[in-house]
């Protein structure tokens, strides 16, 4: 009997495995990624910028230009690529502790200067890959292992909330936060980085999509049970949805 | 056929990157080196490139390292604090061996010091490497306008042909100071393709290039003698230093940058005295003109190492002579008087060369 291929590897998947801890969104994320990519035909114009920590081997599993691997900075070197080639379509994967914390300036700064890049930003309410520590999104009363006691909003303040926060700035196109821990919330997830990367095809503006994700090992809970936490906790404090949403920005220049 | 002008160091050094084709310059305040980024911000829209104002040294050496990673010419410019600030990202285009172009305009440190003046100060954190991870950068020394101009061309050359970052080091004085330009283009020989360059697959058949650290995937010894190599290769071709009198002199003066200025007016002065003094300035701080030096103290008496600094190129220096003669320092405290203005004047290390000899 004939057999057909329905589903197979990514086409711009390089290897044959990823680096991922079992029960860890990343994976899936990096599908979307793919699927978004192919869907919208810009892998050969595509450049990715990734981060340090989780995001950092992402330069080597895709089939397009990358660089990265450095914490913090990805909006800076991707701002600058984009400015050089403006038909190429610039992104950048970083973590929710280079985006809120390390990396602020940088990530707030290519939003208010409009650039027009695409920021996938990764929420998974911790510092991953060097083991759990705190970081800006961490849950209040959240125990990590440099918040022993949990987070305490008096000495540690409250948790970041990029979307949010970039939808008030004029330059940006479109700022969302989505999460895959549902097949329904994957398929909005998906639908959500397509308008991030049409806002960059459109050249309307600044883009940004935070995703939610499981850490398993850190959150010290099984795969399954980090789904009902991500579903009880993390959307409580992280509402998900469309923050902006534009078409048109106002880019007329007053003159002095 | 050049055209000749009148042109401060700053703007020399905008214009020697324009001469080089670079059309791509990351900007961020800070005295002494703001001219470069005036000029630019205005020049660069003209020919079709960009200035793009970063938030901070930090951000515009980031946007160097992914603007070198383009294969298009890239250049920001900063002073000493600000330079600082760069090194993170400049630790990691060494590892990715991305080329680019910083003009350095030292002022004096540590810190803030004094908020913009004079001062050689980042000799060490210029030569050695201000970052983590035993890397080289070759650092040029000019010494007048003109050589402002010409090194920066000279810079984007280098950086292109080892893939490496060059540091164009100057200083308030040399930024500032205004000379007779010839805007002459300098010819080099054909670089290799950009091969490697981030321009969307499209544009290089399907091929994808991917930047990062390798370590992490192995072939650690592997990359460290590749840098070795390819810093001995450097070291063996692109070593410069001008022998000014030095051949018979009795003492050898070791100075760079603009106090090279003071240094070789001095030797006029002393040979006027009828005394047997030359100038050995080393045009690269990295590569070190080691064998040159080590060579000439050993026809010499004496060394004197003159530098606007509590002494750092004199490490250097008595490194290369090896305990052949004796090596004295006339360093920051040479100046005229101690304000934020004073300097290291040629009448100064006279009076050195006179007790020295």
């Amino acid at each position: 009997m004939d057999r057909q291929l329905i589903y197979g590897k990514p086409g711009l998947l390089t290897g044959p495995s990823l680096h991922h801890c079992p029960g860890c969104h990343y994976g899936i994320i990096l599908g979307v990624l793919f699927e978004v990519i192919e869907e919208l035909d810009i892998g050969g114009r595509a450049i990715a910028v990734t981060g340090g920590g989780c995001t950092a081997r992402w330069a080597r599993y895709l089939d397009i230009d990358t660089t990265g691997g450095i914490h913090g900075p990805g909006p800076a070197i991707a701002s600058a690529i984009k400015r050089i080639y403006p038909e190429s379509i610039v992104f950048v994967a970083q973590g929710d502790g280079e985006q809120g914390a390390i990396g602020l300036g940088y990530f707030m700064n290519s939003a208010l200067r409009a650039e027009k890049i695409t920021i996938m930003g990764f929420n998974n309410a911790c510092f991953g890959t060097t083991g759990g520590q705190m970081a800006p999104t961490t849950l209040l009363g959240m125990k990590t292992s440099t918040s022993p006691l949990g987070r305490n909003p008096q000495t540690e303040g409250f948790p970041f909330h990029a979307p949010e926060l970039i939808a008030t700035i004029k330059g940006t196109a479109y700022a969302a936060r989505v999460s895959v821990h549902t097949s329904a919330n994957r398929q909005r997830a998906k639908a959500a980085l397509k308008t991030a990367f049409q806002k960059q095809i459109d050249g309307v503006g600044f883009s940004l999509v935070e995703f939610i994700a499981a850490c398993p090992p850190n959150w010290h809970l099984s795969p399954g049970d980090c789904l009902k936490f991500i579903e009880e906790k993390m959307l409580v404090e992280f509402p998900l949805g469309d923050f902006k949403n534009v078409d048109t920005i106002d880019y007329s220049m007053p003159v002095f | 056929m050049a055209e000749w002008i009148l042109s401060s160091g700053n703007e020399a050094a905008a214009r020697g990157a324009i001469q080089a084709g670079c059309k791509y310059f990351f900007g961020y305040p800070i005295t002494p080196q703001n001219e470069i980024a005036e000029f630019l911000s205005e020049e660069l829209p003209k020919i079709g490139g960009v200035y793009l104002q970063s938030d901070g040294e930090g951000a515009a050496a980031y946007m160097l390292f992914g603007g070198a990673l383009t294969g298009q010419r890239v250049m920001t410019a900063t002073s000493s604090p600000g330079f600082s600030l760069m090194h993170e990202a400049i630790s990691h285009m060494a590892m990715v061996e991305a080329p680019a172009v910083i003009i350095e305009v030292m002022r004096l440190g540590p810190g803030a010091g004094t908020g913009g003046q004079q001062g050689q100060t980042d000799y060490r954190q210029m030569t050695k490497g201000g970052g983590h991870g035993a890397y080289r950068n070759i650092v040029l020394a000019p010494y007048t306008v003109q050589e402002i101009f010409d090194f920066t061309q000279l810079a984007f050359y280098l950086a292109d042909k080892y893939r490496i970052l060059v540091i164009v080091a100057t200083d308030f004085i040399l930024g500032r100071m205004t000379e007779r330009v010839n805007l002459r283009s300098l010819n080099f020989p054909p670089l290799p393709a950009k091969d490697w360059a981030l321009k969307g697959k499209d544009q290089k058949d399907g091929k994808s290039d991917h930047h990062m650290s390798a370590l992490v995937f192995g072939g650690i010894p592997e990359f460290f003698q590749h840098q070795t190599e390819k810093h001995q290769r450097i070291i063996e071709e692109e070593t410069r230093v001008e022998n000014y009198q030095a051949e018979n002199a009795r003492l050898i003066i070791i100075a760079y940058g603009s106090t090279a200025r003071a240094a070789r007016r001095a030797v006029n002065i002393a040979r006027k005295n009828g005394l047997e003094v030359g100038l050995l300035r080393p045009i690269t701080l990295w590569p070190f003109p080691k064998e040159a030096i080590k060579k000439a103290a050993s026809r010499a008496e004496k060394v004197l190492v003159v530098e606007d600094s509590p002494g750092e190129l004199v490490e250097d220096v008595e490194a290369a002579v090896l305990e052949q003669v004796p090596v004295h320092l006339l360093g920051i405290w040479a100046r005229h008087h101690s304000g934020p203005s004073g300097l290291i004047y040629p009448e100064r290390i006279f009076q050195e060369i006179k007790a020295l000899i």
